[in-house]
């Protein structure tokens, strides 16, 4: 398979008053498209970090990242918004929906960047929110929904502009067990049977144990890699 | 347009605080729409064509008083139909608060203002009685004056010159006004200038101004002219103008209507600056998340920093237009209740006041849009 993710010496810094802290050191990584990656360590070892190169939220030190044929690195920040509306779907920890509007509108908010007509935003919205279940629930508000159900409309939102690569942060670090395996599975459902790309940040073994490799960050080394 | 409702969203996240800044900036525009009537009332000078009468006051000022010696000249000129005078008399009754237009007036004056409704026999009381005086029906209704009353009227300008400060009238009549429109004019109290005259210790034989009915309103401008060429490079030069332009420059004496307005307006949209200024850095504070999210799905810098700006544009202009309509209702009443004073919120005002609702939306949202644009994802992310 080809690789969608490519990083090569990726290194990340960071000053902290006169202090600089080096967070990832020269990190190499492949993730082929179609692939579920799990990024696994303990607190402080850089894995979201990695994820926000990855996601091109962060820009790196030193090294090379290539993501869907496009290096990263080498983009300003406005080549990089336009870059994560066209190719990544973000679901994050705490879901991160805008609580003053409903479902639907914030599955939509992706699709207000590109030239869709508002009938075809809709749309797209709702074959989204149907994908993770939650139709009936479109005009409800995130206030209204359970923490399951927020996180599905997180990942509806995720999905709605059918990126090629879902970059999920702790995706289930709210949830109770049960609800952690109903988004697990739907995680699972949309790697297989959409092909899109997972690349996950979680703490959770039983998280990651859904997805197809698990790679452990150490100190900001890649230190293992199990499949 | 497609992200009004975004901003709409933001906006309505904190309702009762939107909705208190949008008051404020309502009031505040309410208020501007009124001064800014006002001021381009004070300072558009009205045309004399089509006036069916004109009032002559002295060239230099307008509390400086003309010789009474000039009636037969301004009788004289060719369109001139019938000239009364009148002097102000600026008389307090009882308390400084009880400030109504009190003035001395010739005998012929009400003739010359038909719209003045006196019963005859109330007429004839006042043209027969020295000491008579007449008041307005809204007067006579705030102060519970009846026929037969004596009013005693505290001299701020001319003392009596019996050394009694304290002038007193006998109440000869109720006047209405004829139209509604003209209700305004109930709050005057006229009396004899005669008796004021003999009385007074200075000024003997001035008038304050003439009153000039003219035949043909089409040469009212010629008239006037005429009148002014009649007096020009005398000591007492006139100037005759509308009535309404004199109501205007008599009100003008309370000093520079211009800055007074522009100062007021200056102090009221620096506290809306501020008040609102520190609401919308609040409301953007408290959404430095969403706005990462915002960020995080691909809407880039600018975009983020319009976002921002369109919400303190959007409650800027709304407020602005719903303020400026409240104040073009509000000039309307005003208008109806100075007879003469064309109080509008007219085209300059509108355009001024667009332009001051696009300044207050750019100087109150860019501090919080430029925050909002220069947001680092990763720490805004982290911050939540």
């Amino acid at each position: 398979m080809d690789n969608l993710v490519t990083l090569r010496g990726v290194t990340k810094r960071y000053r902290r008053g006169r202090q600089e802290i080096e967070v990832l050191h020269a990190i190499d990584m492949d993730v082929a498209s179609g692939d579920f990656v799990a990024l696994m360590g303990p607190s402080g070892s850089g894995k979201t970090t990695l994820l926000n190169l990855i996601g091109g939220l962060d820009g790196t030190s030193a090294g090379s990242i290539e993501v869907a044929g496009t290096r990263l690195d080498r983009m300003d920040s406005g080549q990089l918004a336009r870059w994560r509306a066209a190719n990544i779907g973000f679901v994050f920890q705490f879901y991160n929906l805008l609580p003053m509007l409903s479902a639907q509108k914030n599955v939509e908010l992706p699709l207000l960047l590109t030239r869709l007509p508002a009938r075809v935003r809709r749309r797209n919205a709702r074959i989204a929110l149907a994908l993770v279940g939650l139709e009936e629930r479109a005009q409800h508000r995130p206030g209204e929904l359970s923490g399951g159900q927020e996180q599905r409309v997180a990942i509806a939102r995720a999905i709605v502009s059918d990126p090629k690569i879902l970059v999920c942060d702790e995706p289930t670090g709210d949830l109770d067990r049960h609800t952690a395996d109903e988004v697990m599975s739907l995680l699972q459902q949309l790697n297989r049977e959409h092909g899109k790309t997972i690349v996950m940040v979680t703490h959770d073994p039983k998280a990651a144990e859904f997805a197809h490799r698990q790679l452990h960050l150490d100190k900001g080394t890649l230190a293992e890699n199990r499949t | 347009m497609k992200f009004l409702p975004l901003v709409w969203a933001a906006l309505m996240r904190r309702k009762a605080r939107t909705i208190l800044t949008l008051l404020s900036i309502i009031v505040a525009f309410l208020l501007f729409g009124m001064l800014d009537a006002v001021r381009v009332a004070f300072t558009v000078r009205d045309s004399l064509e089509g006036a069916s009468r004109l009032v002559t006051s002295s060239r230099l000022s307008i509390i400086q008083p003309l010789p009474y010696a000039d009636l037969a000249q301004i009788q004289r000129v060719p369109g001139v139909r019938q000239v009364a005078f009148a002097n102000w008399f600026g008389g307090i009754y009882q308390d400084r608060r009880n400030f109504f237009a009190n003035f001395a007036v010739s005998p012929n004056y009400l003739d010359l203002f038909p719209e003045f409704v006196l019963p005859k026999e109330q007429r004839a009381a006042f043209d027969h009685t020295r000491t008579g005086a007449i008041v307005g029906a809204n007067l006579a209704r705030r102060y519970n004056f009846k026929v037969g009353d004596r009013i005693p009227l505290q001299a701020t300008i001319f003392p009596h010159k019996n050394g009694d400060n304290t002038w007193t009238f006998d109440l000869v009549g109720i006047f209405h006004a004829r139209e509604a429109r003209d209700r305004g004019q109930e709050d005057q109290m006229m009396f004899h200038y005669d008796y004021f005259d003999e009385g007074r210790t200075f000024g003997h034989g001035t008038v304050g101004w003439y009153a000039v009915q003219i035949s043909d309103p089409d040469r009212a401008g010629q008239v006037a002219r005429d009148i002014d060429r009649l007096f020009a490079n005398s000591a007492d030069e006139t100037r005759t103008q509308t009535e309404k332009q004199f109501s205007l420059d008599f009100a003008r004496q309370i000093g520079d209507i211009g800055l007074i307005v522009s100062s007021i307006m200056g102090a009221v949209f620096f506290t809306i600056l501020l008040l609102t200024g520190n609401t919308m850095s609040q409301a953007v504070r408290e959404r430095i998340p969403e706005l990462a999210v915002l960020k995080t799905i691909g809407y880039s810098n600018r975009r983020v920093l319009w976002l921002v700006l369109a919400e303190s544009l959007l409650l800027a202009i709304a407020g602005g237009c719903i303020g400026l309509l409240l104040a073009m209702a509000g000039a309307g009443m005003l208008s109806a209740a100075f007879r003469g004073g064309a109080f509008e919120v007219g085209l300059q005002s509108w355009r001024n006041g667009i332009g001051i609702m696009l300044v207050l939306g750019f100087a109150v949202g860019l501090p919080p849009a430029w925050r909002a644009m220069r947001l680092r994802i990763v720490d805004a992310l982290n911050a939540h």
